[in-house]
């Protein structure tokens, strides 16, 4: 098939919304934005805290956390499945090759860029802000609520980077997911297994769909924190 | 205190008995990297008057409040509250920085922030809140992001926040030395009906006028030593120590005594 044809007809598929590739878009979406919310209940307070408190070995696990920002998707794939496979720790929940193992697999992925990025930046907060919660003798866990509420604003960019990785990333959902028909078919797996088989239009169309979605996740990050710097300064 | 001048002041004033003063400072040093910045202090803050610490940059007048509220520790000596309630004593105090902190939230939200870690129950907050908003003029500002207010308002903001928690002491460090001559002013007129509702200020200047218009008591800094504490009649008219009198006179003061005289005459006297 002509590249042009693939086009046309990818865009056709978009265009009349078809059930299989909603399904797709669909699940994937569900999938990530749970992954996300959860490594946001972990990641932040985890980030805020690292910022505020002063411990031996924090240095140790900020770099440690900032490394994990790196994690090749296929690795944290395997030791997820290795985790979840019959014989594995978790083997008797019978989760893999199921969505909440995907979404397990992407947590592992995104929780270490919330945590660290958030420590970044609350740690800029938390220096103009020390010595005026000290006085009013706010305790660290306040003083952490305060600096994740103040901060919210920069924190939402983190939030939609974690969303980006998850919603981009093919290992580790292939891995743990199996890429399964109805079941755990997401639009990056798809993309790799409808290339191969040749199905360029199916593959195109959800390439262009998980494009146009980092566009307006970006865009969205950018017009919030833009706003909230007029109106908050 | 009698009920007209009760309605004028914003806090519960009724119950303005000593609770932490006096404070006692003891042979205090404070070393930072080697270099000791606060030498061997000793003073007692009482209840009543108003102090300013008066002395040039880095006579070590922001560590001297810093040391008295807490936020950092002495190297050696002790930093102690006195009073009945001392087992709580940052209950009853506030500070003030030279550079506001603001919260990234409205004028109101900056001030209910401290109430509510104060224990402070939202009627509470609210009535506490609009009567301090009256008190410092900025009503009209309740609503606005304290970050886009200007650097006046926002010391205002400050003060106004500290004065709210109802502080036993409240801590200034140089709460004027960013603003212009108008909200100097204005903040000088809150700062007085601080002192009126019966808190005990203990602030920083390098700005001689201010010191007159507002202490009772004044401590002369001069690289991290006390040299003179007096009453502010008696330091402004003749002060005892030789480096507060040049200070008084706007001399600048030079690092050493014998180099009191600028920099040129004492080439002249090496090169002799």
């Amino acid at each position: 098939m002509e590249i042009g044809d693939a086009f046309a007809a990818a865009m056709a598929l978009i265009i009349n919304f078809e059930s299989g590739l909603a399904e797709i878009v669909l699940l994937s979406l569900q999938v990530s934005i749970i992954a996300v919310a959860i490594a946001c209940l972990i990641g932040l307070p985890i980030g805020a805290a690292l910022a505020v408190f002063r411990f031996p070995g924090r240095t140790a696990i900020a770099v440690i956390l900032n490394a994990m920002m790196g994690l090749p998707p296929v690795v944290v794939g395997l030791i997820v499945y290795l985790t979840l496979s019959r014989s594995g720790p978790l083997g008797t929940l019978g989760l893999l090759y199921t969505p909440t193992a995907m979404i397990i697999a992407q947590i592992c992925l995104v929780t270490p860029i919330i945590a660290a990025l958030t420590r970044q930046t609350t740690e800029d907060l938390w220096q103009e802000y020390a010595e005026h919660l000290h006085s009013i003798g706010i305790g660290p866990w306040r003083a952490v609520t305060t600096l994740l509420w103040d901060n919210r604003f920069s924190l939402i960019t983190t939030i939609l980077a974690g969303f980006g990785r998850a919603s981009a990333e093919v290992g580790a959902v292939m891995i743990v997911g199996g890429n399964i028909d109805h079941v755990t078919r997401v639009m990056t797996t798809s993309i790799a297994l409808e290339t191969s088989k040749g199905d360029l239009a199916l593959a195109l169309g959800l390439g262009i769909i998980l494009l146009a979605l980092a566009l307006s996740v970006n865009a969205a990050a950018f017009i919030i924190n833009d706003a909230a710097m007029k109106r908050h300064g | 205190m009698d009920s007209s001048t009760n309605e004028t002041l914003p806090n519960n004033v009724e119950n303005k008995s000593v609770r932490i003063l006096p404070l006692v400072l003891k042979n205090v040093s404070y070393e930072k990297a080697g270099m000791r910045l606060i030498k061997d202090l000793s003073v007692t803050f009482n209840f009543g008057s108003l102090t300013v610490i008066l002395g040039p940059n880095g006579a070590g007048k922001s560590l001297l409040l810093r040391l008295c509220h807490g936020l950092i520790k002495p190297s050696k000596g002790t930093v102690d509250w006195c009073g009945p309630k001392v087992s709580v004593p940052q209950r009853y105090q506030a500070m003030v920085f030279q550079r506001p902190v603001m919260l990234r939230r409205s004028v109101i939200a900056n001030l209910s922030h401290s109430l509510k870690y104060r224990g402070i129950n939202k009627a509470g907050r609210t009535q506490k809140i609009d009567n301090i908003l009256q008190h410092t003029g900025l009503s009209r500002l309740a609503k606005v992001p304290a970050r886009l207010l200007s650097v006046g308002e926002q010391q205002r903001l400050a003060v106004a926040r500290a004065w709210s928690l109802d502080p036993e002491v409240l801590f200034m460090d140089e709460p004027t030395a960013a603003l212009d001559p108008a909200a100097t002013h204005s903040l000088e007129n809150i700062i007085g009906a601080i002192k009126k509702s019966g808190t005990k200020i203990i602030m920083s200047t390098h700005d001689l006028g201010q010191a007159k218009r507002l202490a009772d008591e004044v401590l002369f800094l001069y690289r991290g030593r006390l040299l003179e504490q007096a009453d502010a009649g008696q330091f402004f008219e003749k002060p005892n120590n030789d480096l507060a009198q040049s200070f008084m006179r706007g001399e600048l003061l030079w690092w050493n005594r014998q180099e009191l005289k600028p920099p040129e005459q004492l080439k002249e006297r090496r090169q002799k």
